[in-house]
């Protein structure tokens, strides 16, 4: 009989610090720059240079241990991690090894309306590697405008069960990530770059199996896809009696498979040894507080906030607090007055579809928070009706202007006054003497072309309430 | 404007000066720049072919700098340095200057940046005659691991002039430089100095950049002076001592005016002498002439106290595993794919391979491979972990020693200069010509070595004087002392 098994993932995330310059030299760490036009002679690893570390790579870093509620060393220190290759100038990169700035945090993530909280063994900074192009012909090239920019690497525990699981860890770091505004979160751009160490072992075992580390999985898409066939290969594996082998392997995302990279024994001997170039990383507690008191509110925090003071639902929660502009967006409309949950309705349907469709970030809405709240309270008012506000919502988005102007300027100010509606519905009546025959023999399907033509009469404005209950009066 | 035809045939010649007494002439205008250039630029013609000290004489850049030298004199804006022709070891970088380290692996190499300490000395005017030899990347003590020539010793042309930086105390030796720079990283300044009859000045660990540095051993590398006198080290110290933005291990220490310390009395300094370097089968003439300047000092008024450093025996062992680790992963980056020499290969590794292997000579791929070896997984802990241990008790022992004492003074070295080839095919017996230097490296103090007598032979044997960490000043007061006590150091070799 087939045993039932149980995954075990940890997952080590790269994330590129959001700094201005380099880690430890001032070049700049814009994107796209023509190949080796932002270096010098430190991040090329030139003889006789020095690193000097950049403050600021620091400082996201305590901050990222902070939001992920880990233990922030008060003395950490740079090793060097040797080995050869093109891309890594000095033959060494500048990492952490014994002694890492942040230990022992977590993060909880939400499955199915289940919390699980996914421990954080630690944060380090390191430096990153440059990049080698291969164009075909007999050479190839060395990119160095990535060497030496800052990364942050994220090392879970073992505590991920399922591929969803390690999906939904990776948004949430990314989501906390975007909060500090210490990482883009970009992973096609590779600003966020996840490895996974996997095993399976037979439910109930306490012992973990061999593991396989997975690397190469550069999309949001293939987090789950990756862990997902690495699994089914492992349990494939070991239901036809054979032994899953510690190795490397990559996922290769055009074959939807994992390849063997390289094995256990083939493994790099890294030297690990202190960093004599760069002293120990001192970092004063006064600093520490200093940065915690500059955090922002986090998703959590937030969401729960949410739901419990704006009494939104948890779903609703969930999508306005995933980033963090969407989330100020809602808090600014909100505190213009506007009810929590009718923002939050307007936001995820009407606004969300305008700026997905244009692919536009919300920071960049024509539509300012205020003048939504504006909108919902013409609707609120009565002085619109809610298919109208539709319309002005168009007319906003395409001018951002707001809603007030709009309605007056088109005159698309409801008409509550049932003294014109009666006198339209009057008027309707005696021009359809065949129908109103109709509809009095119990025809009463009837009542919505009525009501068409009472609006299209009425310019759309006649407030649909009064309109049924005026026109169902004179049909009697 | 050049006043050379107003200055007659000199009693002395102009190359055999120092930087103070050039100073002065120079600020008096008795002489140019220029002047001063061409003097030693003959006497280079003159010895340099004997005695191999230069990788490189830069004769054109010394050209434009004496000329810029003389505009700055003319209009009274002169640095410390304005004018002075100086050596620099071939380990510091000098931009659009080939810095070679006398290795294969970078006989092309010119650096596009400028190292801190050279860009001070250009700050502050001087003249720079040329690149000077050394053991390759540093690694040696006799200059004989130069991939390009073996410098010799300008006392004894058959022997060394000792390392790594052979070149430099033998062009200040031989007067093919007023002064030099050096590099420090078990000896490498005090050593040959000792064994060229010249100072040599070690400073504390983070007192001078490392900047431009080529890194063979980067928590022990220190650059310092190598000088005529003691007053040139303590100006050459003032220039170059003094925090880095660009090197983080430069520590952020206040430099006082060294050339004040020259000439206070060392009357009560105390004085320490470690039994561990006075020891039984000790080569006979230096035992000598250390004792008799250890008396020469206690004459003015200094207190000799016997002290110990009890973890003297395992300085030499720590130091071979310790430098080696770190040169190991500081010359991973001579691959051939972005500077320096490249040999052919079938594929990366291949080219990787065949690089190293033709570029590095014998001595540094016996380093290199000792500190992979150190720094493995499985050894790391009995190797490397076990020296950074014994590295803190050496650091303890002097400490210790320093709660009594305000100075050690010790031999330089444990001979006085071999002959070319003596050790060359002995790596063990070579690593012990540092044996009373090394320690000073490993606990991080400053010491400096200078002339205190010469042996039947004729060659020169070196006194060590060692220090508190930043303490520079008192070392420089004791030297000073000794020297116009003694006229050691006016000797000169005769070429
Ligand atoms: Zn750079």
């Amino acid at each position: 009989m087939r045993r039932n098994y149980e995954a075990v993932i940890g997952l080590e995330v790269h994330a590129q610090m959001r700094t201005n310059t380099k880690i430890f030299c001032g070049c700049p760490t814009t994107f796209g720059a023509k190949p080796n036009t932002q270096t010098c002679p430190v991040c090329t690893g030139l003889p006789g240079v020095l690193p000097v570390l950049n403050r600021k790579a620091l400082e996201f870093t305590v901050k990222t241990g902070l939001a992920m509620n880990c233990r922030i060393s008060p003395y950490s220190r740079f090793a060097r991690k040797n080995y050869f290759y093109p891309d890594l100038p000095k033959g060494y990169q500048i990492s952490q090894y014994e002694l890492p700035v942040c230990e022992g945090g977590w993060v909880d993530i939400s499955v199915d309306g289940e919390t699980r909280r996914i421990g954080i063994t630690r944060i380090h900074m390191e430096e990153d590697a440059g990049k080698n192009i291969h164009e075909g012909g007999s050479y190839s090239y060395v990119d160095l405008n990535r060497a030496c920019t800052p990364l942050m690497e994220i090392v879970s525990e073992p505590d991920i069960r399922s591929p969803k699981d390690a999906a939904q860890y990776m948004r949430k770091l990314r989501t906390i990530l975007r909060y500090l505004g210490v990482c883009d979160g970009n992973m096609e751009e590779g600003s966020l770059r996840c490895d996974a160490n996997i095993s399976i072992r037979p439910v109930g075992q306490k012992e973990y199996g061999t593991r396989t580390e997975l690397k190469n999985i550069n999309s949001f898409r293939f987090v789950e896809k990756a862990i997902e066939y690495e699994i089914a290969r492992q349990i494939r594996i070991v239901d036809e009696g054979g032994t899953v082998v510690q190795e490397t392997r990559l996922w290769d995302s055009a074959a939807g498979v994992t390849q063997s990279m390289r094995s256990k024994e083939e493994a790099h001997d890294y030297r690990y040894f202190p960093d004599p170039d760069l002293t120990p990383i001192v970092v004063q507690q006064s600093w520490v507080d200093e940065i915690r008191a500059s955090l922002p509110e986090l998703p959590d925090a937030k969401q729960a906030r949410y739901t419990s003071s704006f009494r939104l639902p948890e779903a609703d929660a969930d999508q306005l607090t995933a980033e963090q502009a969407v989330a100020l967006w809602f808090e600014a409309a909100v505190a213009a007055g506007a009810p929590p949950k009718a923002v939050a309705n307007w936001m995820m349907t009407e606004l969300m579809k305008h700026l997905n469709d244009e692919n536009r970030p919300i920071e960049e809405c024509p539509v300012q928070p205020a003048r939504l709240a504006g909108l919902i309270a013409l609707i609120e008012q009565g002085i619109i009706s809610g298919k109208i506000a539709k319309t002005v919502f168009e007319e906003m988005y395409a001018t951002g202007r707001d809603a007030d102007s709009i309605v007056k300027e088109k005159g698309l100010v409801q008409i509550s006054d049932s003294g014109a509606i009666e006198q339209a519905v009057d008027d309707i009546l005696a021009k359809h003497p065949g129908e109103v025959a109709r509809y009095r023999e119990g025809d009463e399907k009837l009542l919505g072309f009525f009501v068409g033509q009472l609006m299209r009469a009425m310019k759309g404005k006649a407030n649909p309430q009064l309109a049924n209950e005026l026109l169902k009066k004179k049909l009697v | 404007m050049h006043i050379t035809s107003a200055f007659p045939e000199p009693i002395v010649k102009l190359n055999e000066l120092s930087i103070a007494e050039l100073r002065r002439l120079l600020d008096n205008r008795e002489v140019s720049a220029q002047d001063v250039l061409n003097d030693i630029m003959g006497r280079i013609d003159a010895v340099e072919d004997r005695v191999g000290a230069y990788v490189t004489v830069t004769r054109d850049a010394a050209r434009a700098m004496a000329e810029r030298a003389d505009s700055a004199l003319a209009a009274r804006r002169a640095g410390l340095l304005t004018g002075i022709p100086l050596a620099i070891k071939d380990n510091i970088c000098t931009m659009g200057i080939r810095t070679t380290c006398s290795s294969k692996i970078l006989y092309n190499f010119v650096p596009p940046y400028e190292s801190s300490v050279t860009s001070r000395f250009a700050e502050h005017g001087y003249v720079l005659t040329g690149k000077t030899n050394l053991d390759e990347f540093a690694m040696g003590s006799s200059t004989e691991n130069s991939a390009f020539q073996t410098t010799r010793n300008p006392w004894n042309l058959e022997c060394v002039p000792g390392g790594s930086s052979g070149g430099s105390a033998a062009a200040v030796a031989a007067n093919e430089c007023i002064a030099a720079l050096g590099s420090d990283t078990g000896g490498s300044i005090r050593q040959p100095a000792a064994l060229c009859g010249v100072v040599g000045l070690k400073p504390t660990y983070g007192r001078v950049s490392r900047y431009g540095l080529v890194a063979f051993a980067s928590s022990l590398d220190q650059i310092g002076p190598i000088t005529k006198n003691v007053t040139d080290a303590a100006l050459m110290l003032n220039v170059i001592a003094g925090h880095d933005p660009l090197d983080s291990t430069s520590a952020p220490v206040e430099v006082p005016d060294y050339a004040s310390f020259l000439g206070k009395e060392v009357r009560g300094l105390r004085i320490g002498i470690p039994k561990e370097y006075f020891i039984d089968g000790m080569h006979q003439e230096i035992d000598h002439s250390v004792r008799s300047a250890i008396r020469q000092l206690e004459s003015l008024g200094a207190v000799p106290v016997e002290v110990s450093l009890p973890h003297t025996a395992y300085a030499v062992a720590t130091y071979y595993i310790l430098a080696t680790s770190e040169a190991s992963s500081n010359l991973a980056r001579y691959d051939g794919v972005k500077y320096g020499f490249r040999a052919k290969g079938k594929d990366l590794v291949d080219m990787y391979m065949q690089t190293r292997a033709e570029g590095f000579g014998p001595e540094v791929k016996r380093r290199i491979m000792l500190g992979t070896y150190a720094l493995s997984a499985g050894y790391y802990d009995a190797y490397y972990k076990k020296g950074q241990q014994v590295r803190t008790l050496i650091k303890q022992d002097f400490d210790k020693v320093f709660e009594d004492v305000d100075v050690i003074a010790t031999p330089t070295t444990p001979s006085p200069a071999f002959r070319v080839g003596e050790k060359a095919t002995d790596p063990l017996e070579m690593y012990l010509s540092d044996i009373f230097t090394i320690s000073v490296n490993l606990a991080g103090v400053p010491a400096i070595s200078l002339p205190c007598g010469f042996t039947g032979g004729n060659l020169p044997i070196g006194l060590q004087i060692i220090g508190r960490s930043f303490d520079e000043a008192t070392i420089l007061q004791a030297a000073y002392a000794f020297e116009q006590s003694t006229s050691w150091h006016t000797r000169r070799p005769l070429l």
